[in-house]
């Protein structure tokens, strides 16, 4: 028989806020341990929790690009559970009314969209985290709180997704919406964005519901890959020798490429949801509804489709260019002072990029604004150089902060794009290379080539390569 | 139904509280009354009645995310029984 998995994922995401959920310590990343708390996160009797609104923005923003369906008012609820990294032994999070539900998140897979359900999207605190002690013998664990009470997204899938693609393009997806958003920042290695998964696997076509196995210890989208798929290989393996497959709750490990039951008992996730009586429901009122939907932006998937629709992209092209907010913003930028798309979206892709990515800098680290690269496409379409002059001229704009048209004219790199400023040049170049000449009224096409390159290196690259070739092609067939 | 003490052990036990048999007994026969006295509530018709989500009539007050100062490390590690490096000292954690 065969088996298909069923997926459903739960994202977390670290909200881009400065302090924390309930109380005004900073969430700095790396600070030393236990240095960003107060009574509020740290637990104390007596302490009151005051709602962030910005967190309350941004989670909302996000549940708005979701296609969430508002609760209002929201509501927040204890969940309740012993550990040691969670100071009061409950979380706050929400259960019974979560700030968003029902929404979706279109996906492409293998060339097509599909949509994901998204159950609900909800605000919660983080909790601190355990460091394991390695020394031989040590007995304990430390626990460093600076991370307790961090503003944390967490984003809750229907189990929608039939394959382990479709999970991964799920998190893509969802990554590059937060940050487009400005709602994360997703740095996974600083734990911005962590994901657990739930499988169960049924026969192929049928609706039946397998026991469900979560995996948790997520660090990566190529960590829950590898779980995924190492997972529906063990349960395909139980279920076709005969085995059952047991619902219970297993850690990823990285190192080993293999999960492992964990050891806690089960009977811990009986949380006790209920209502936190220190906080009253949060109104979303329809002036804060107004001024947060005006901040989601144009998303990327519609984004992308509007640029091969309006700015005639290749698909690729507008795929590139809207991976990123700042890119796609850069690139309509540039639009406003020169519009032409096609020249622009290839400048930005094979020097721009190339460049950015060799010097580690994001976009808009780049010291040229889309106004001042426009006007160097511009100085290229129009003729006035060519692309090898353009390279450098730009390299000079980022190093002396001048503009082209200013640098063009200092470096004396205007195109050379008129028959009388090049035909002696074409003479000469004639006269001095008699082997390719030959070569070329022997009947050999191709080594008109290297003439032009002597025509660019007399000119100092300053010939329109176009023009230098057609007027030797001219002059050596009248020499026939 | 009433409470089982077996259902006070599973609860008490969530609790991280640690029973008597005896207590056990006598918090199911406690907890088993004001189970029932809370059964009154259903006897009320409710049906159109928006549920209440708290005691309290009104609304959260927000903050806006500005950073305020922390405690001095010493004074928040002050009441921890085990500390160690900086940080709160717990028994070793098994997943
Ligand atoms: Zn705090």
């Amino acid at each position: 028989m065969h088996y298909e998995p069923v997926i459903g994922l739960e994202t977390h995401a670290e909200l881009l806020t400065a302090s924390k959920l309930w109380c005004g310590c900073s969430i700095r990343f790396g600070r030393p341990p236990n240095t960003q708390t107060c009574p509020v996160c740290l637990g104390m009797p007596g302490t009151l929790p005051v709602l962030n609104e910005r967190a309350l923005e941004l989670a909302l923003r996000a549940a708005l690009a979701l296609g969430c369906r508002i609760n209002r008012p929201t509501s927040f609820d204890r969940k309740n559970y012993y550990y040691p990294d969670l100071p009061k032994n409950y979380q706050i999070s929400q259960n019974y009314c979560n700030l968003g539900e029902d929404g979706r998140l279109e996906i492409p897979v293998n060339g097509e969209v599909r949509a994901v359900g998204i159950s609900n999207v909800h605000l919660e605190e983080d909790a601190g985290k355990n460091l394991h002690v390695d020394y031989p013998g040590a007995d304990y664990s430390l626990v460093d709180l600076n991370r307790a009470g961090t503003p944390l997204l967490e984003i809750v899938t229907a189990p929608d997704m039939r394959a382990v693609e479709e999970a991964v393009s799920f998190m893509q997806t969802l990554r590059r919406l937060l940050l487009y958003t400005e709602v994360s920042d997703c740095k996974m290695q600083e734990g911005s964005l962590r994901f657990e998964a739930s499988i169960s696997m049924r026969p192929a076509g049928t609706n039946r519901l397998g026991p469900r196995v979560e995996i948790k210890n997520l660090n990566s989208i190529k960590a829950v890959t590898a779980a995924l798929e190492y997972e529906v290989r063990r349960q395909s393996r139980l279920l076709q020798d005969g085995g059952e497959v047991k619902q219970e709750t297993r850690l990823w490990d990285e190192e080993r490429g293999r999960s492992a039951r964990m050891r806690t008992k089960e009977e811990a996730h009986d949380y006790r949801y209920f209502p936190d009586p220190d906080l009253l429901p949060v109104a979303i009122g329809d002036a804060l509804l107004d001024r947060v939907r005006a901040t989601v932006p144009e998303l990327p998937l519609a984004r992308r489709e509007r640029f091969i629709a309006e700015h005639g992209l290749s698909d690729y092209n507008a795929s590139v260019l809207t991976d990123s907010k700042e890119l796609a913003d850069y690139f309509e930028g540039c639009l406003q002072h020169h519009e032409a798309p096609e020249s622009i979206a290839n400048w930005l892709l094979n020097v721009v990029l190339g460049q950015i990515n060799q010097r580690d800098i994001s976009i808009r680290e780049f010291e040229l604004g889309p106004e001042r690269l426009a006007e160097l496409v511009r100085l290229m379409d129009e003729g006035a150089i060519n692309q090898q002059a353009a390279r450098d001229v730009m390299e000079k704009m980022v190093k002396t902060g001048k503009t082209a048209g200013a640098l063009v004219k200092e470096l004396g790199l205007e195109q050379i794009g008129d028959e009388s400023d090049l035909a002696p040049l074409i003479e000469q170049v004639i006269e001095e290379n008699p082997g390719p000449v030959k070569d070329y009224l022997g009947g050999k096409q191709a080594a008109v080539g290297p003439l032009v390159g002597q025509v660019m290196r007399l000119s100092r690259g300053k010939a329109d390569p176009k023009l230098a070739n057609r007027m030797l092609r001219e002059k050596l067939e009248a020499m026939k | 139904m009433p409470i089982t003490p077996d259902e006070v052990e599973y609860v008490a036990n969530l609790a991280r509280l640690e029973l008597t048999e005896e207590e056990k007994e006598r918090f199911a026969g406690q907890l088993d009354a004001i189970l029932q006295y809370m059964e009154k509530l259903n006897e009320l018709d409710t049906s159109g009645v928006e549920p209440l989500v708290h005691g309290i009539a009104g609304r959260q007050a927000t903050r806006p995310d500005r950073v305020e100062e922390s405690l001095p490390r010493d004074e928040a590690l002050a009441n921890a029984p085990e500390k160690s490096e900086g940080c709160f000292r717990v028994p070793r954690i098994i997943e």
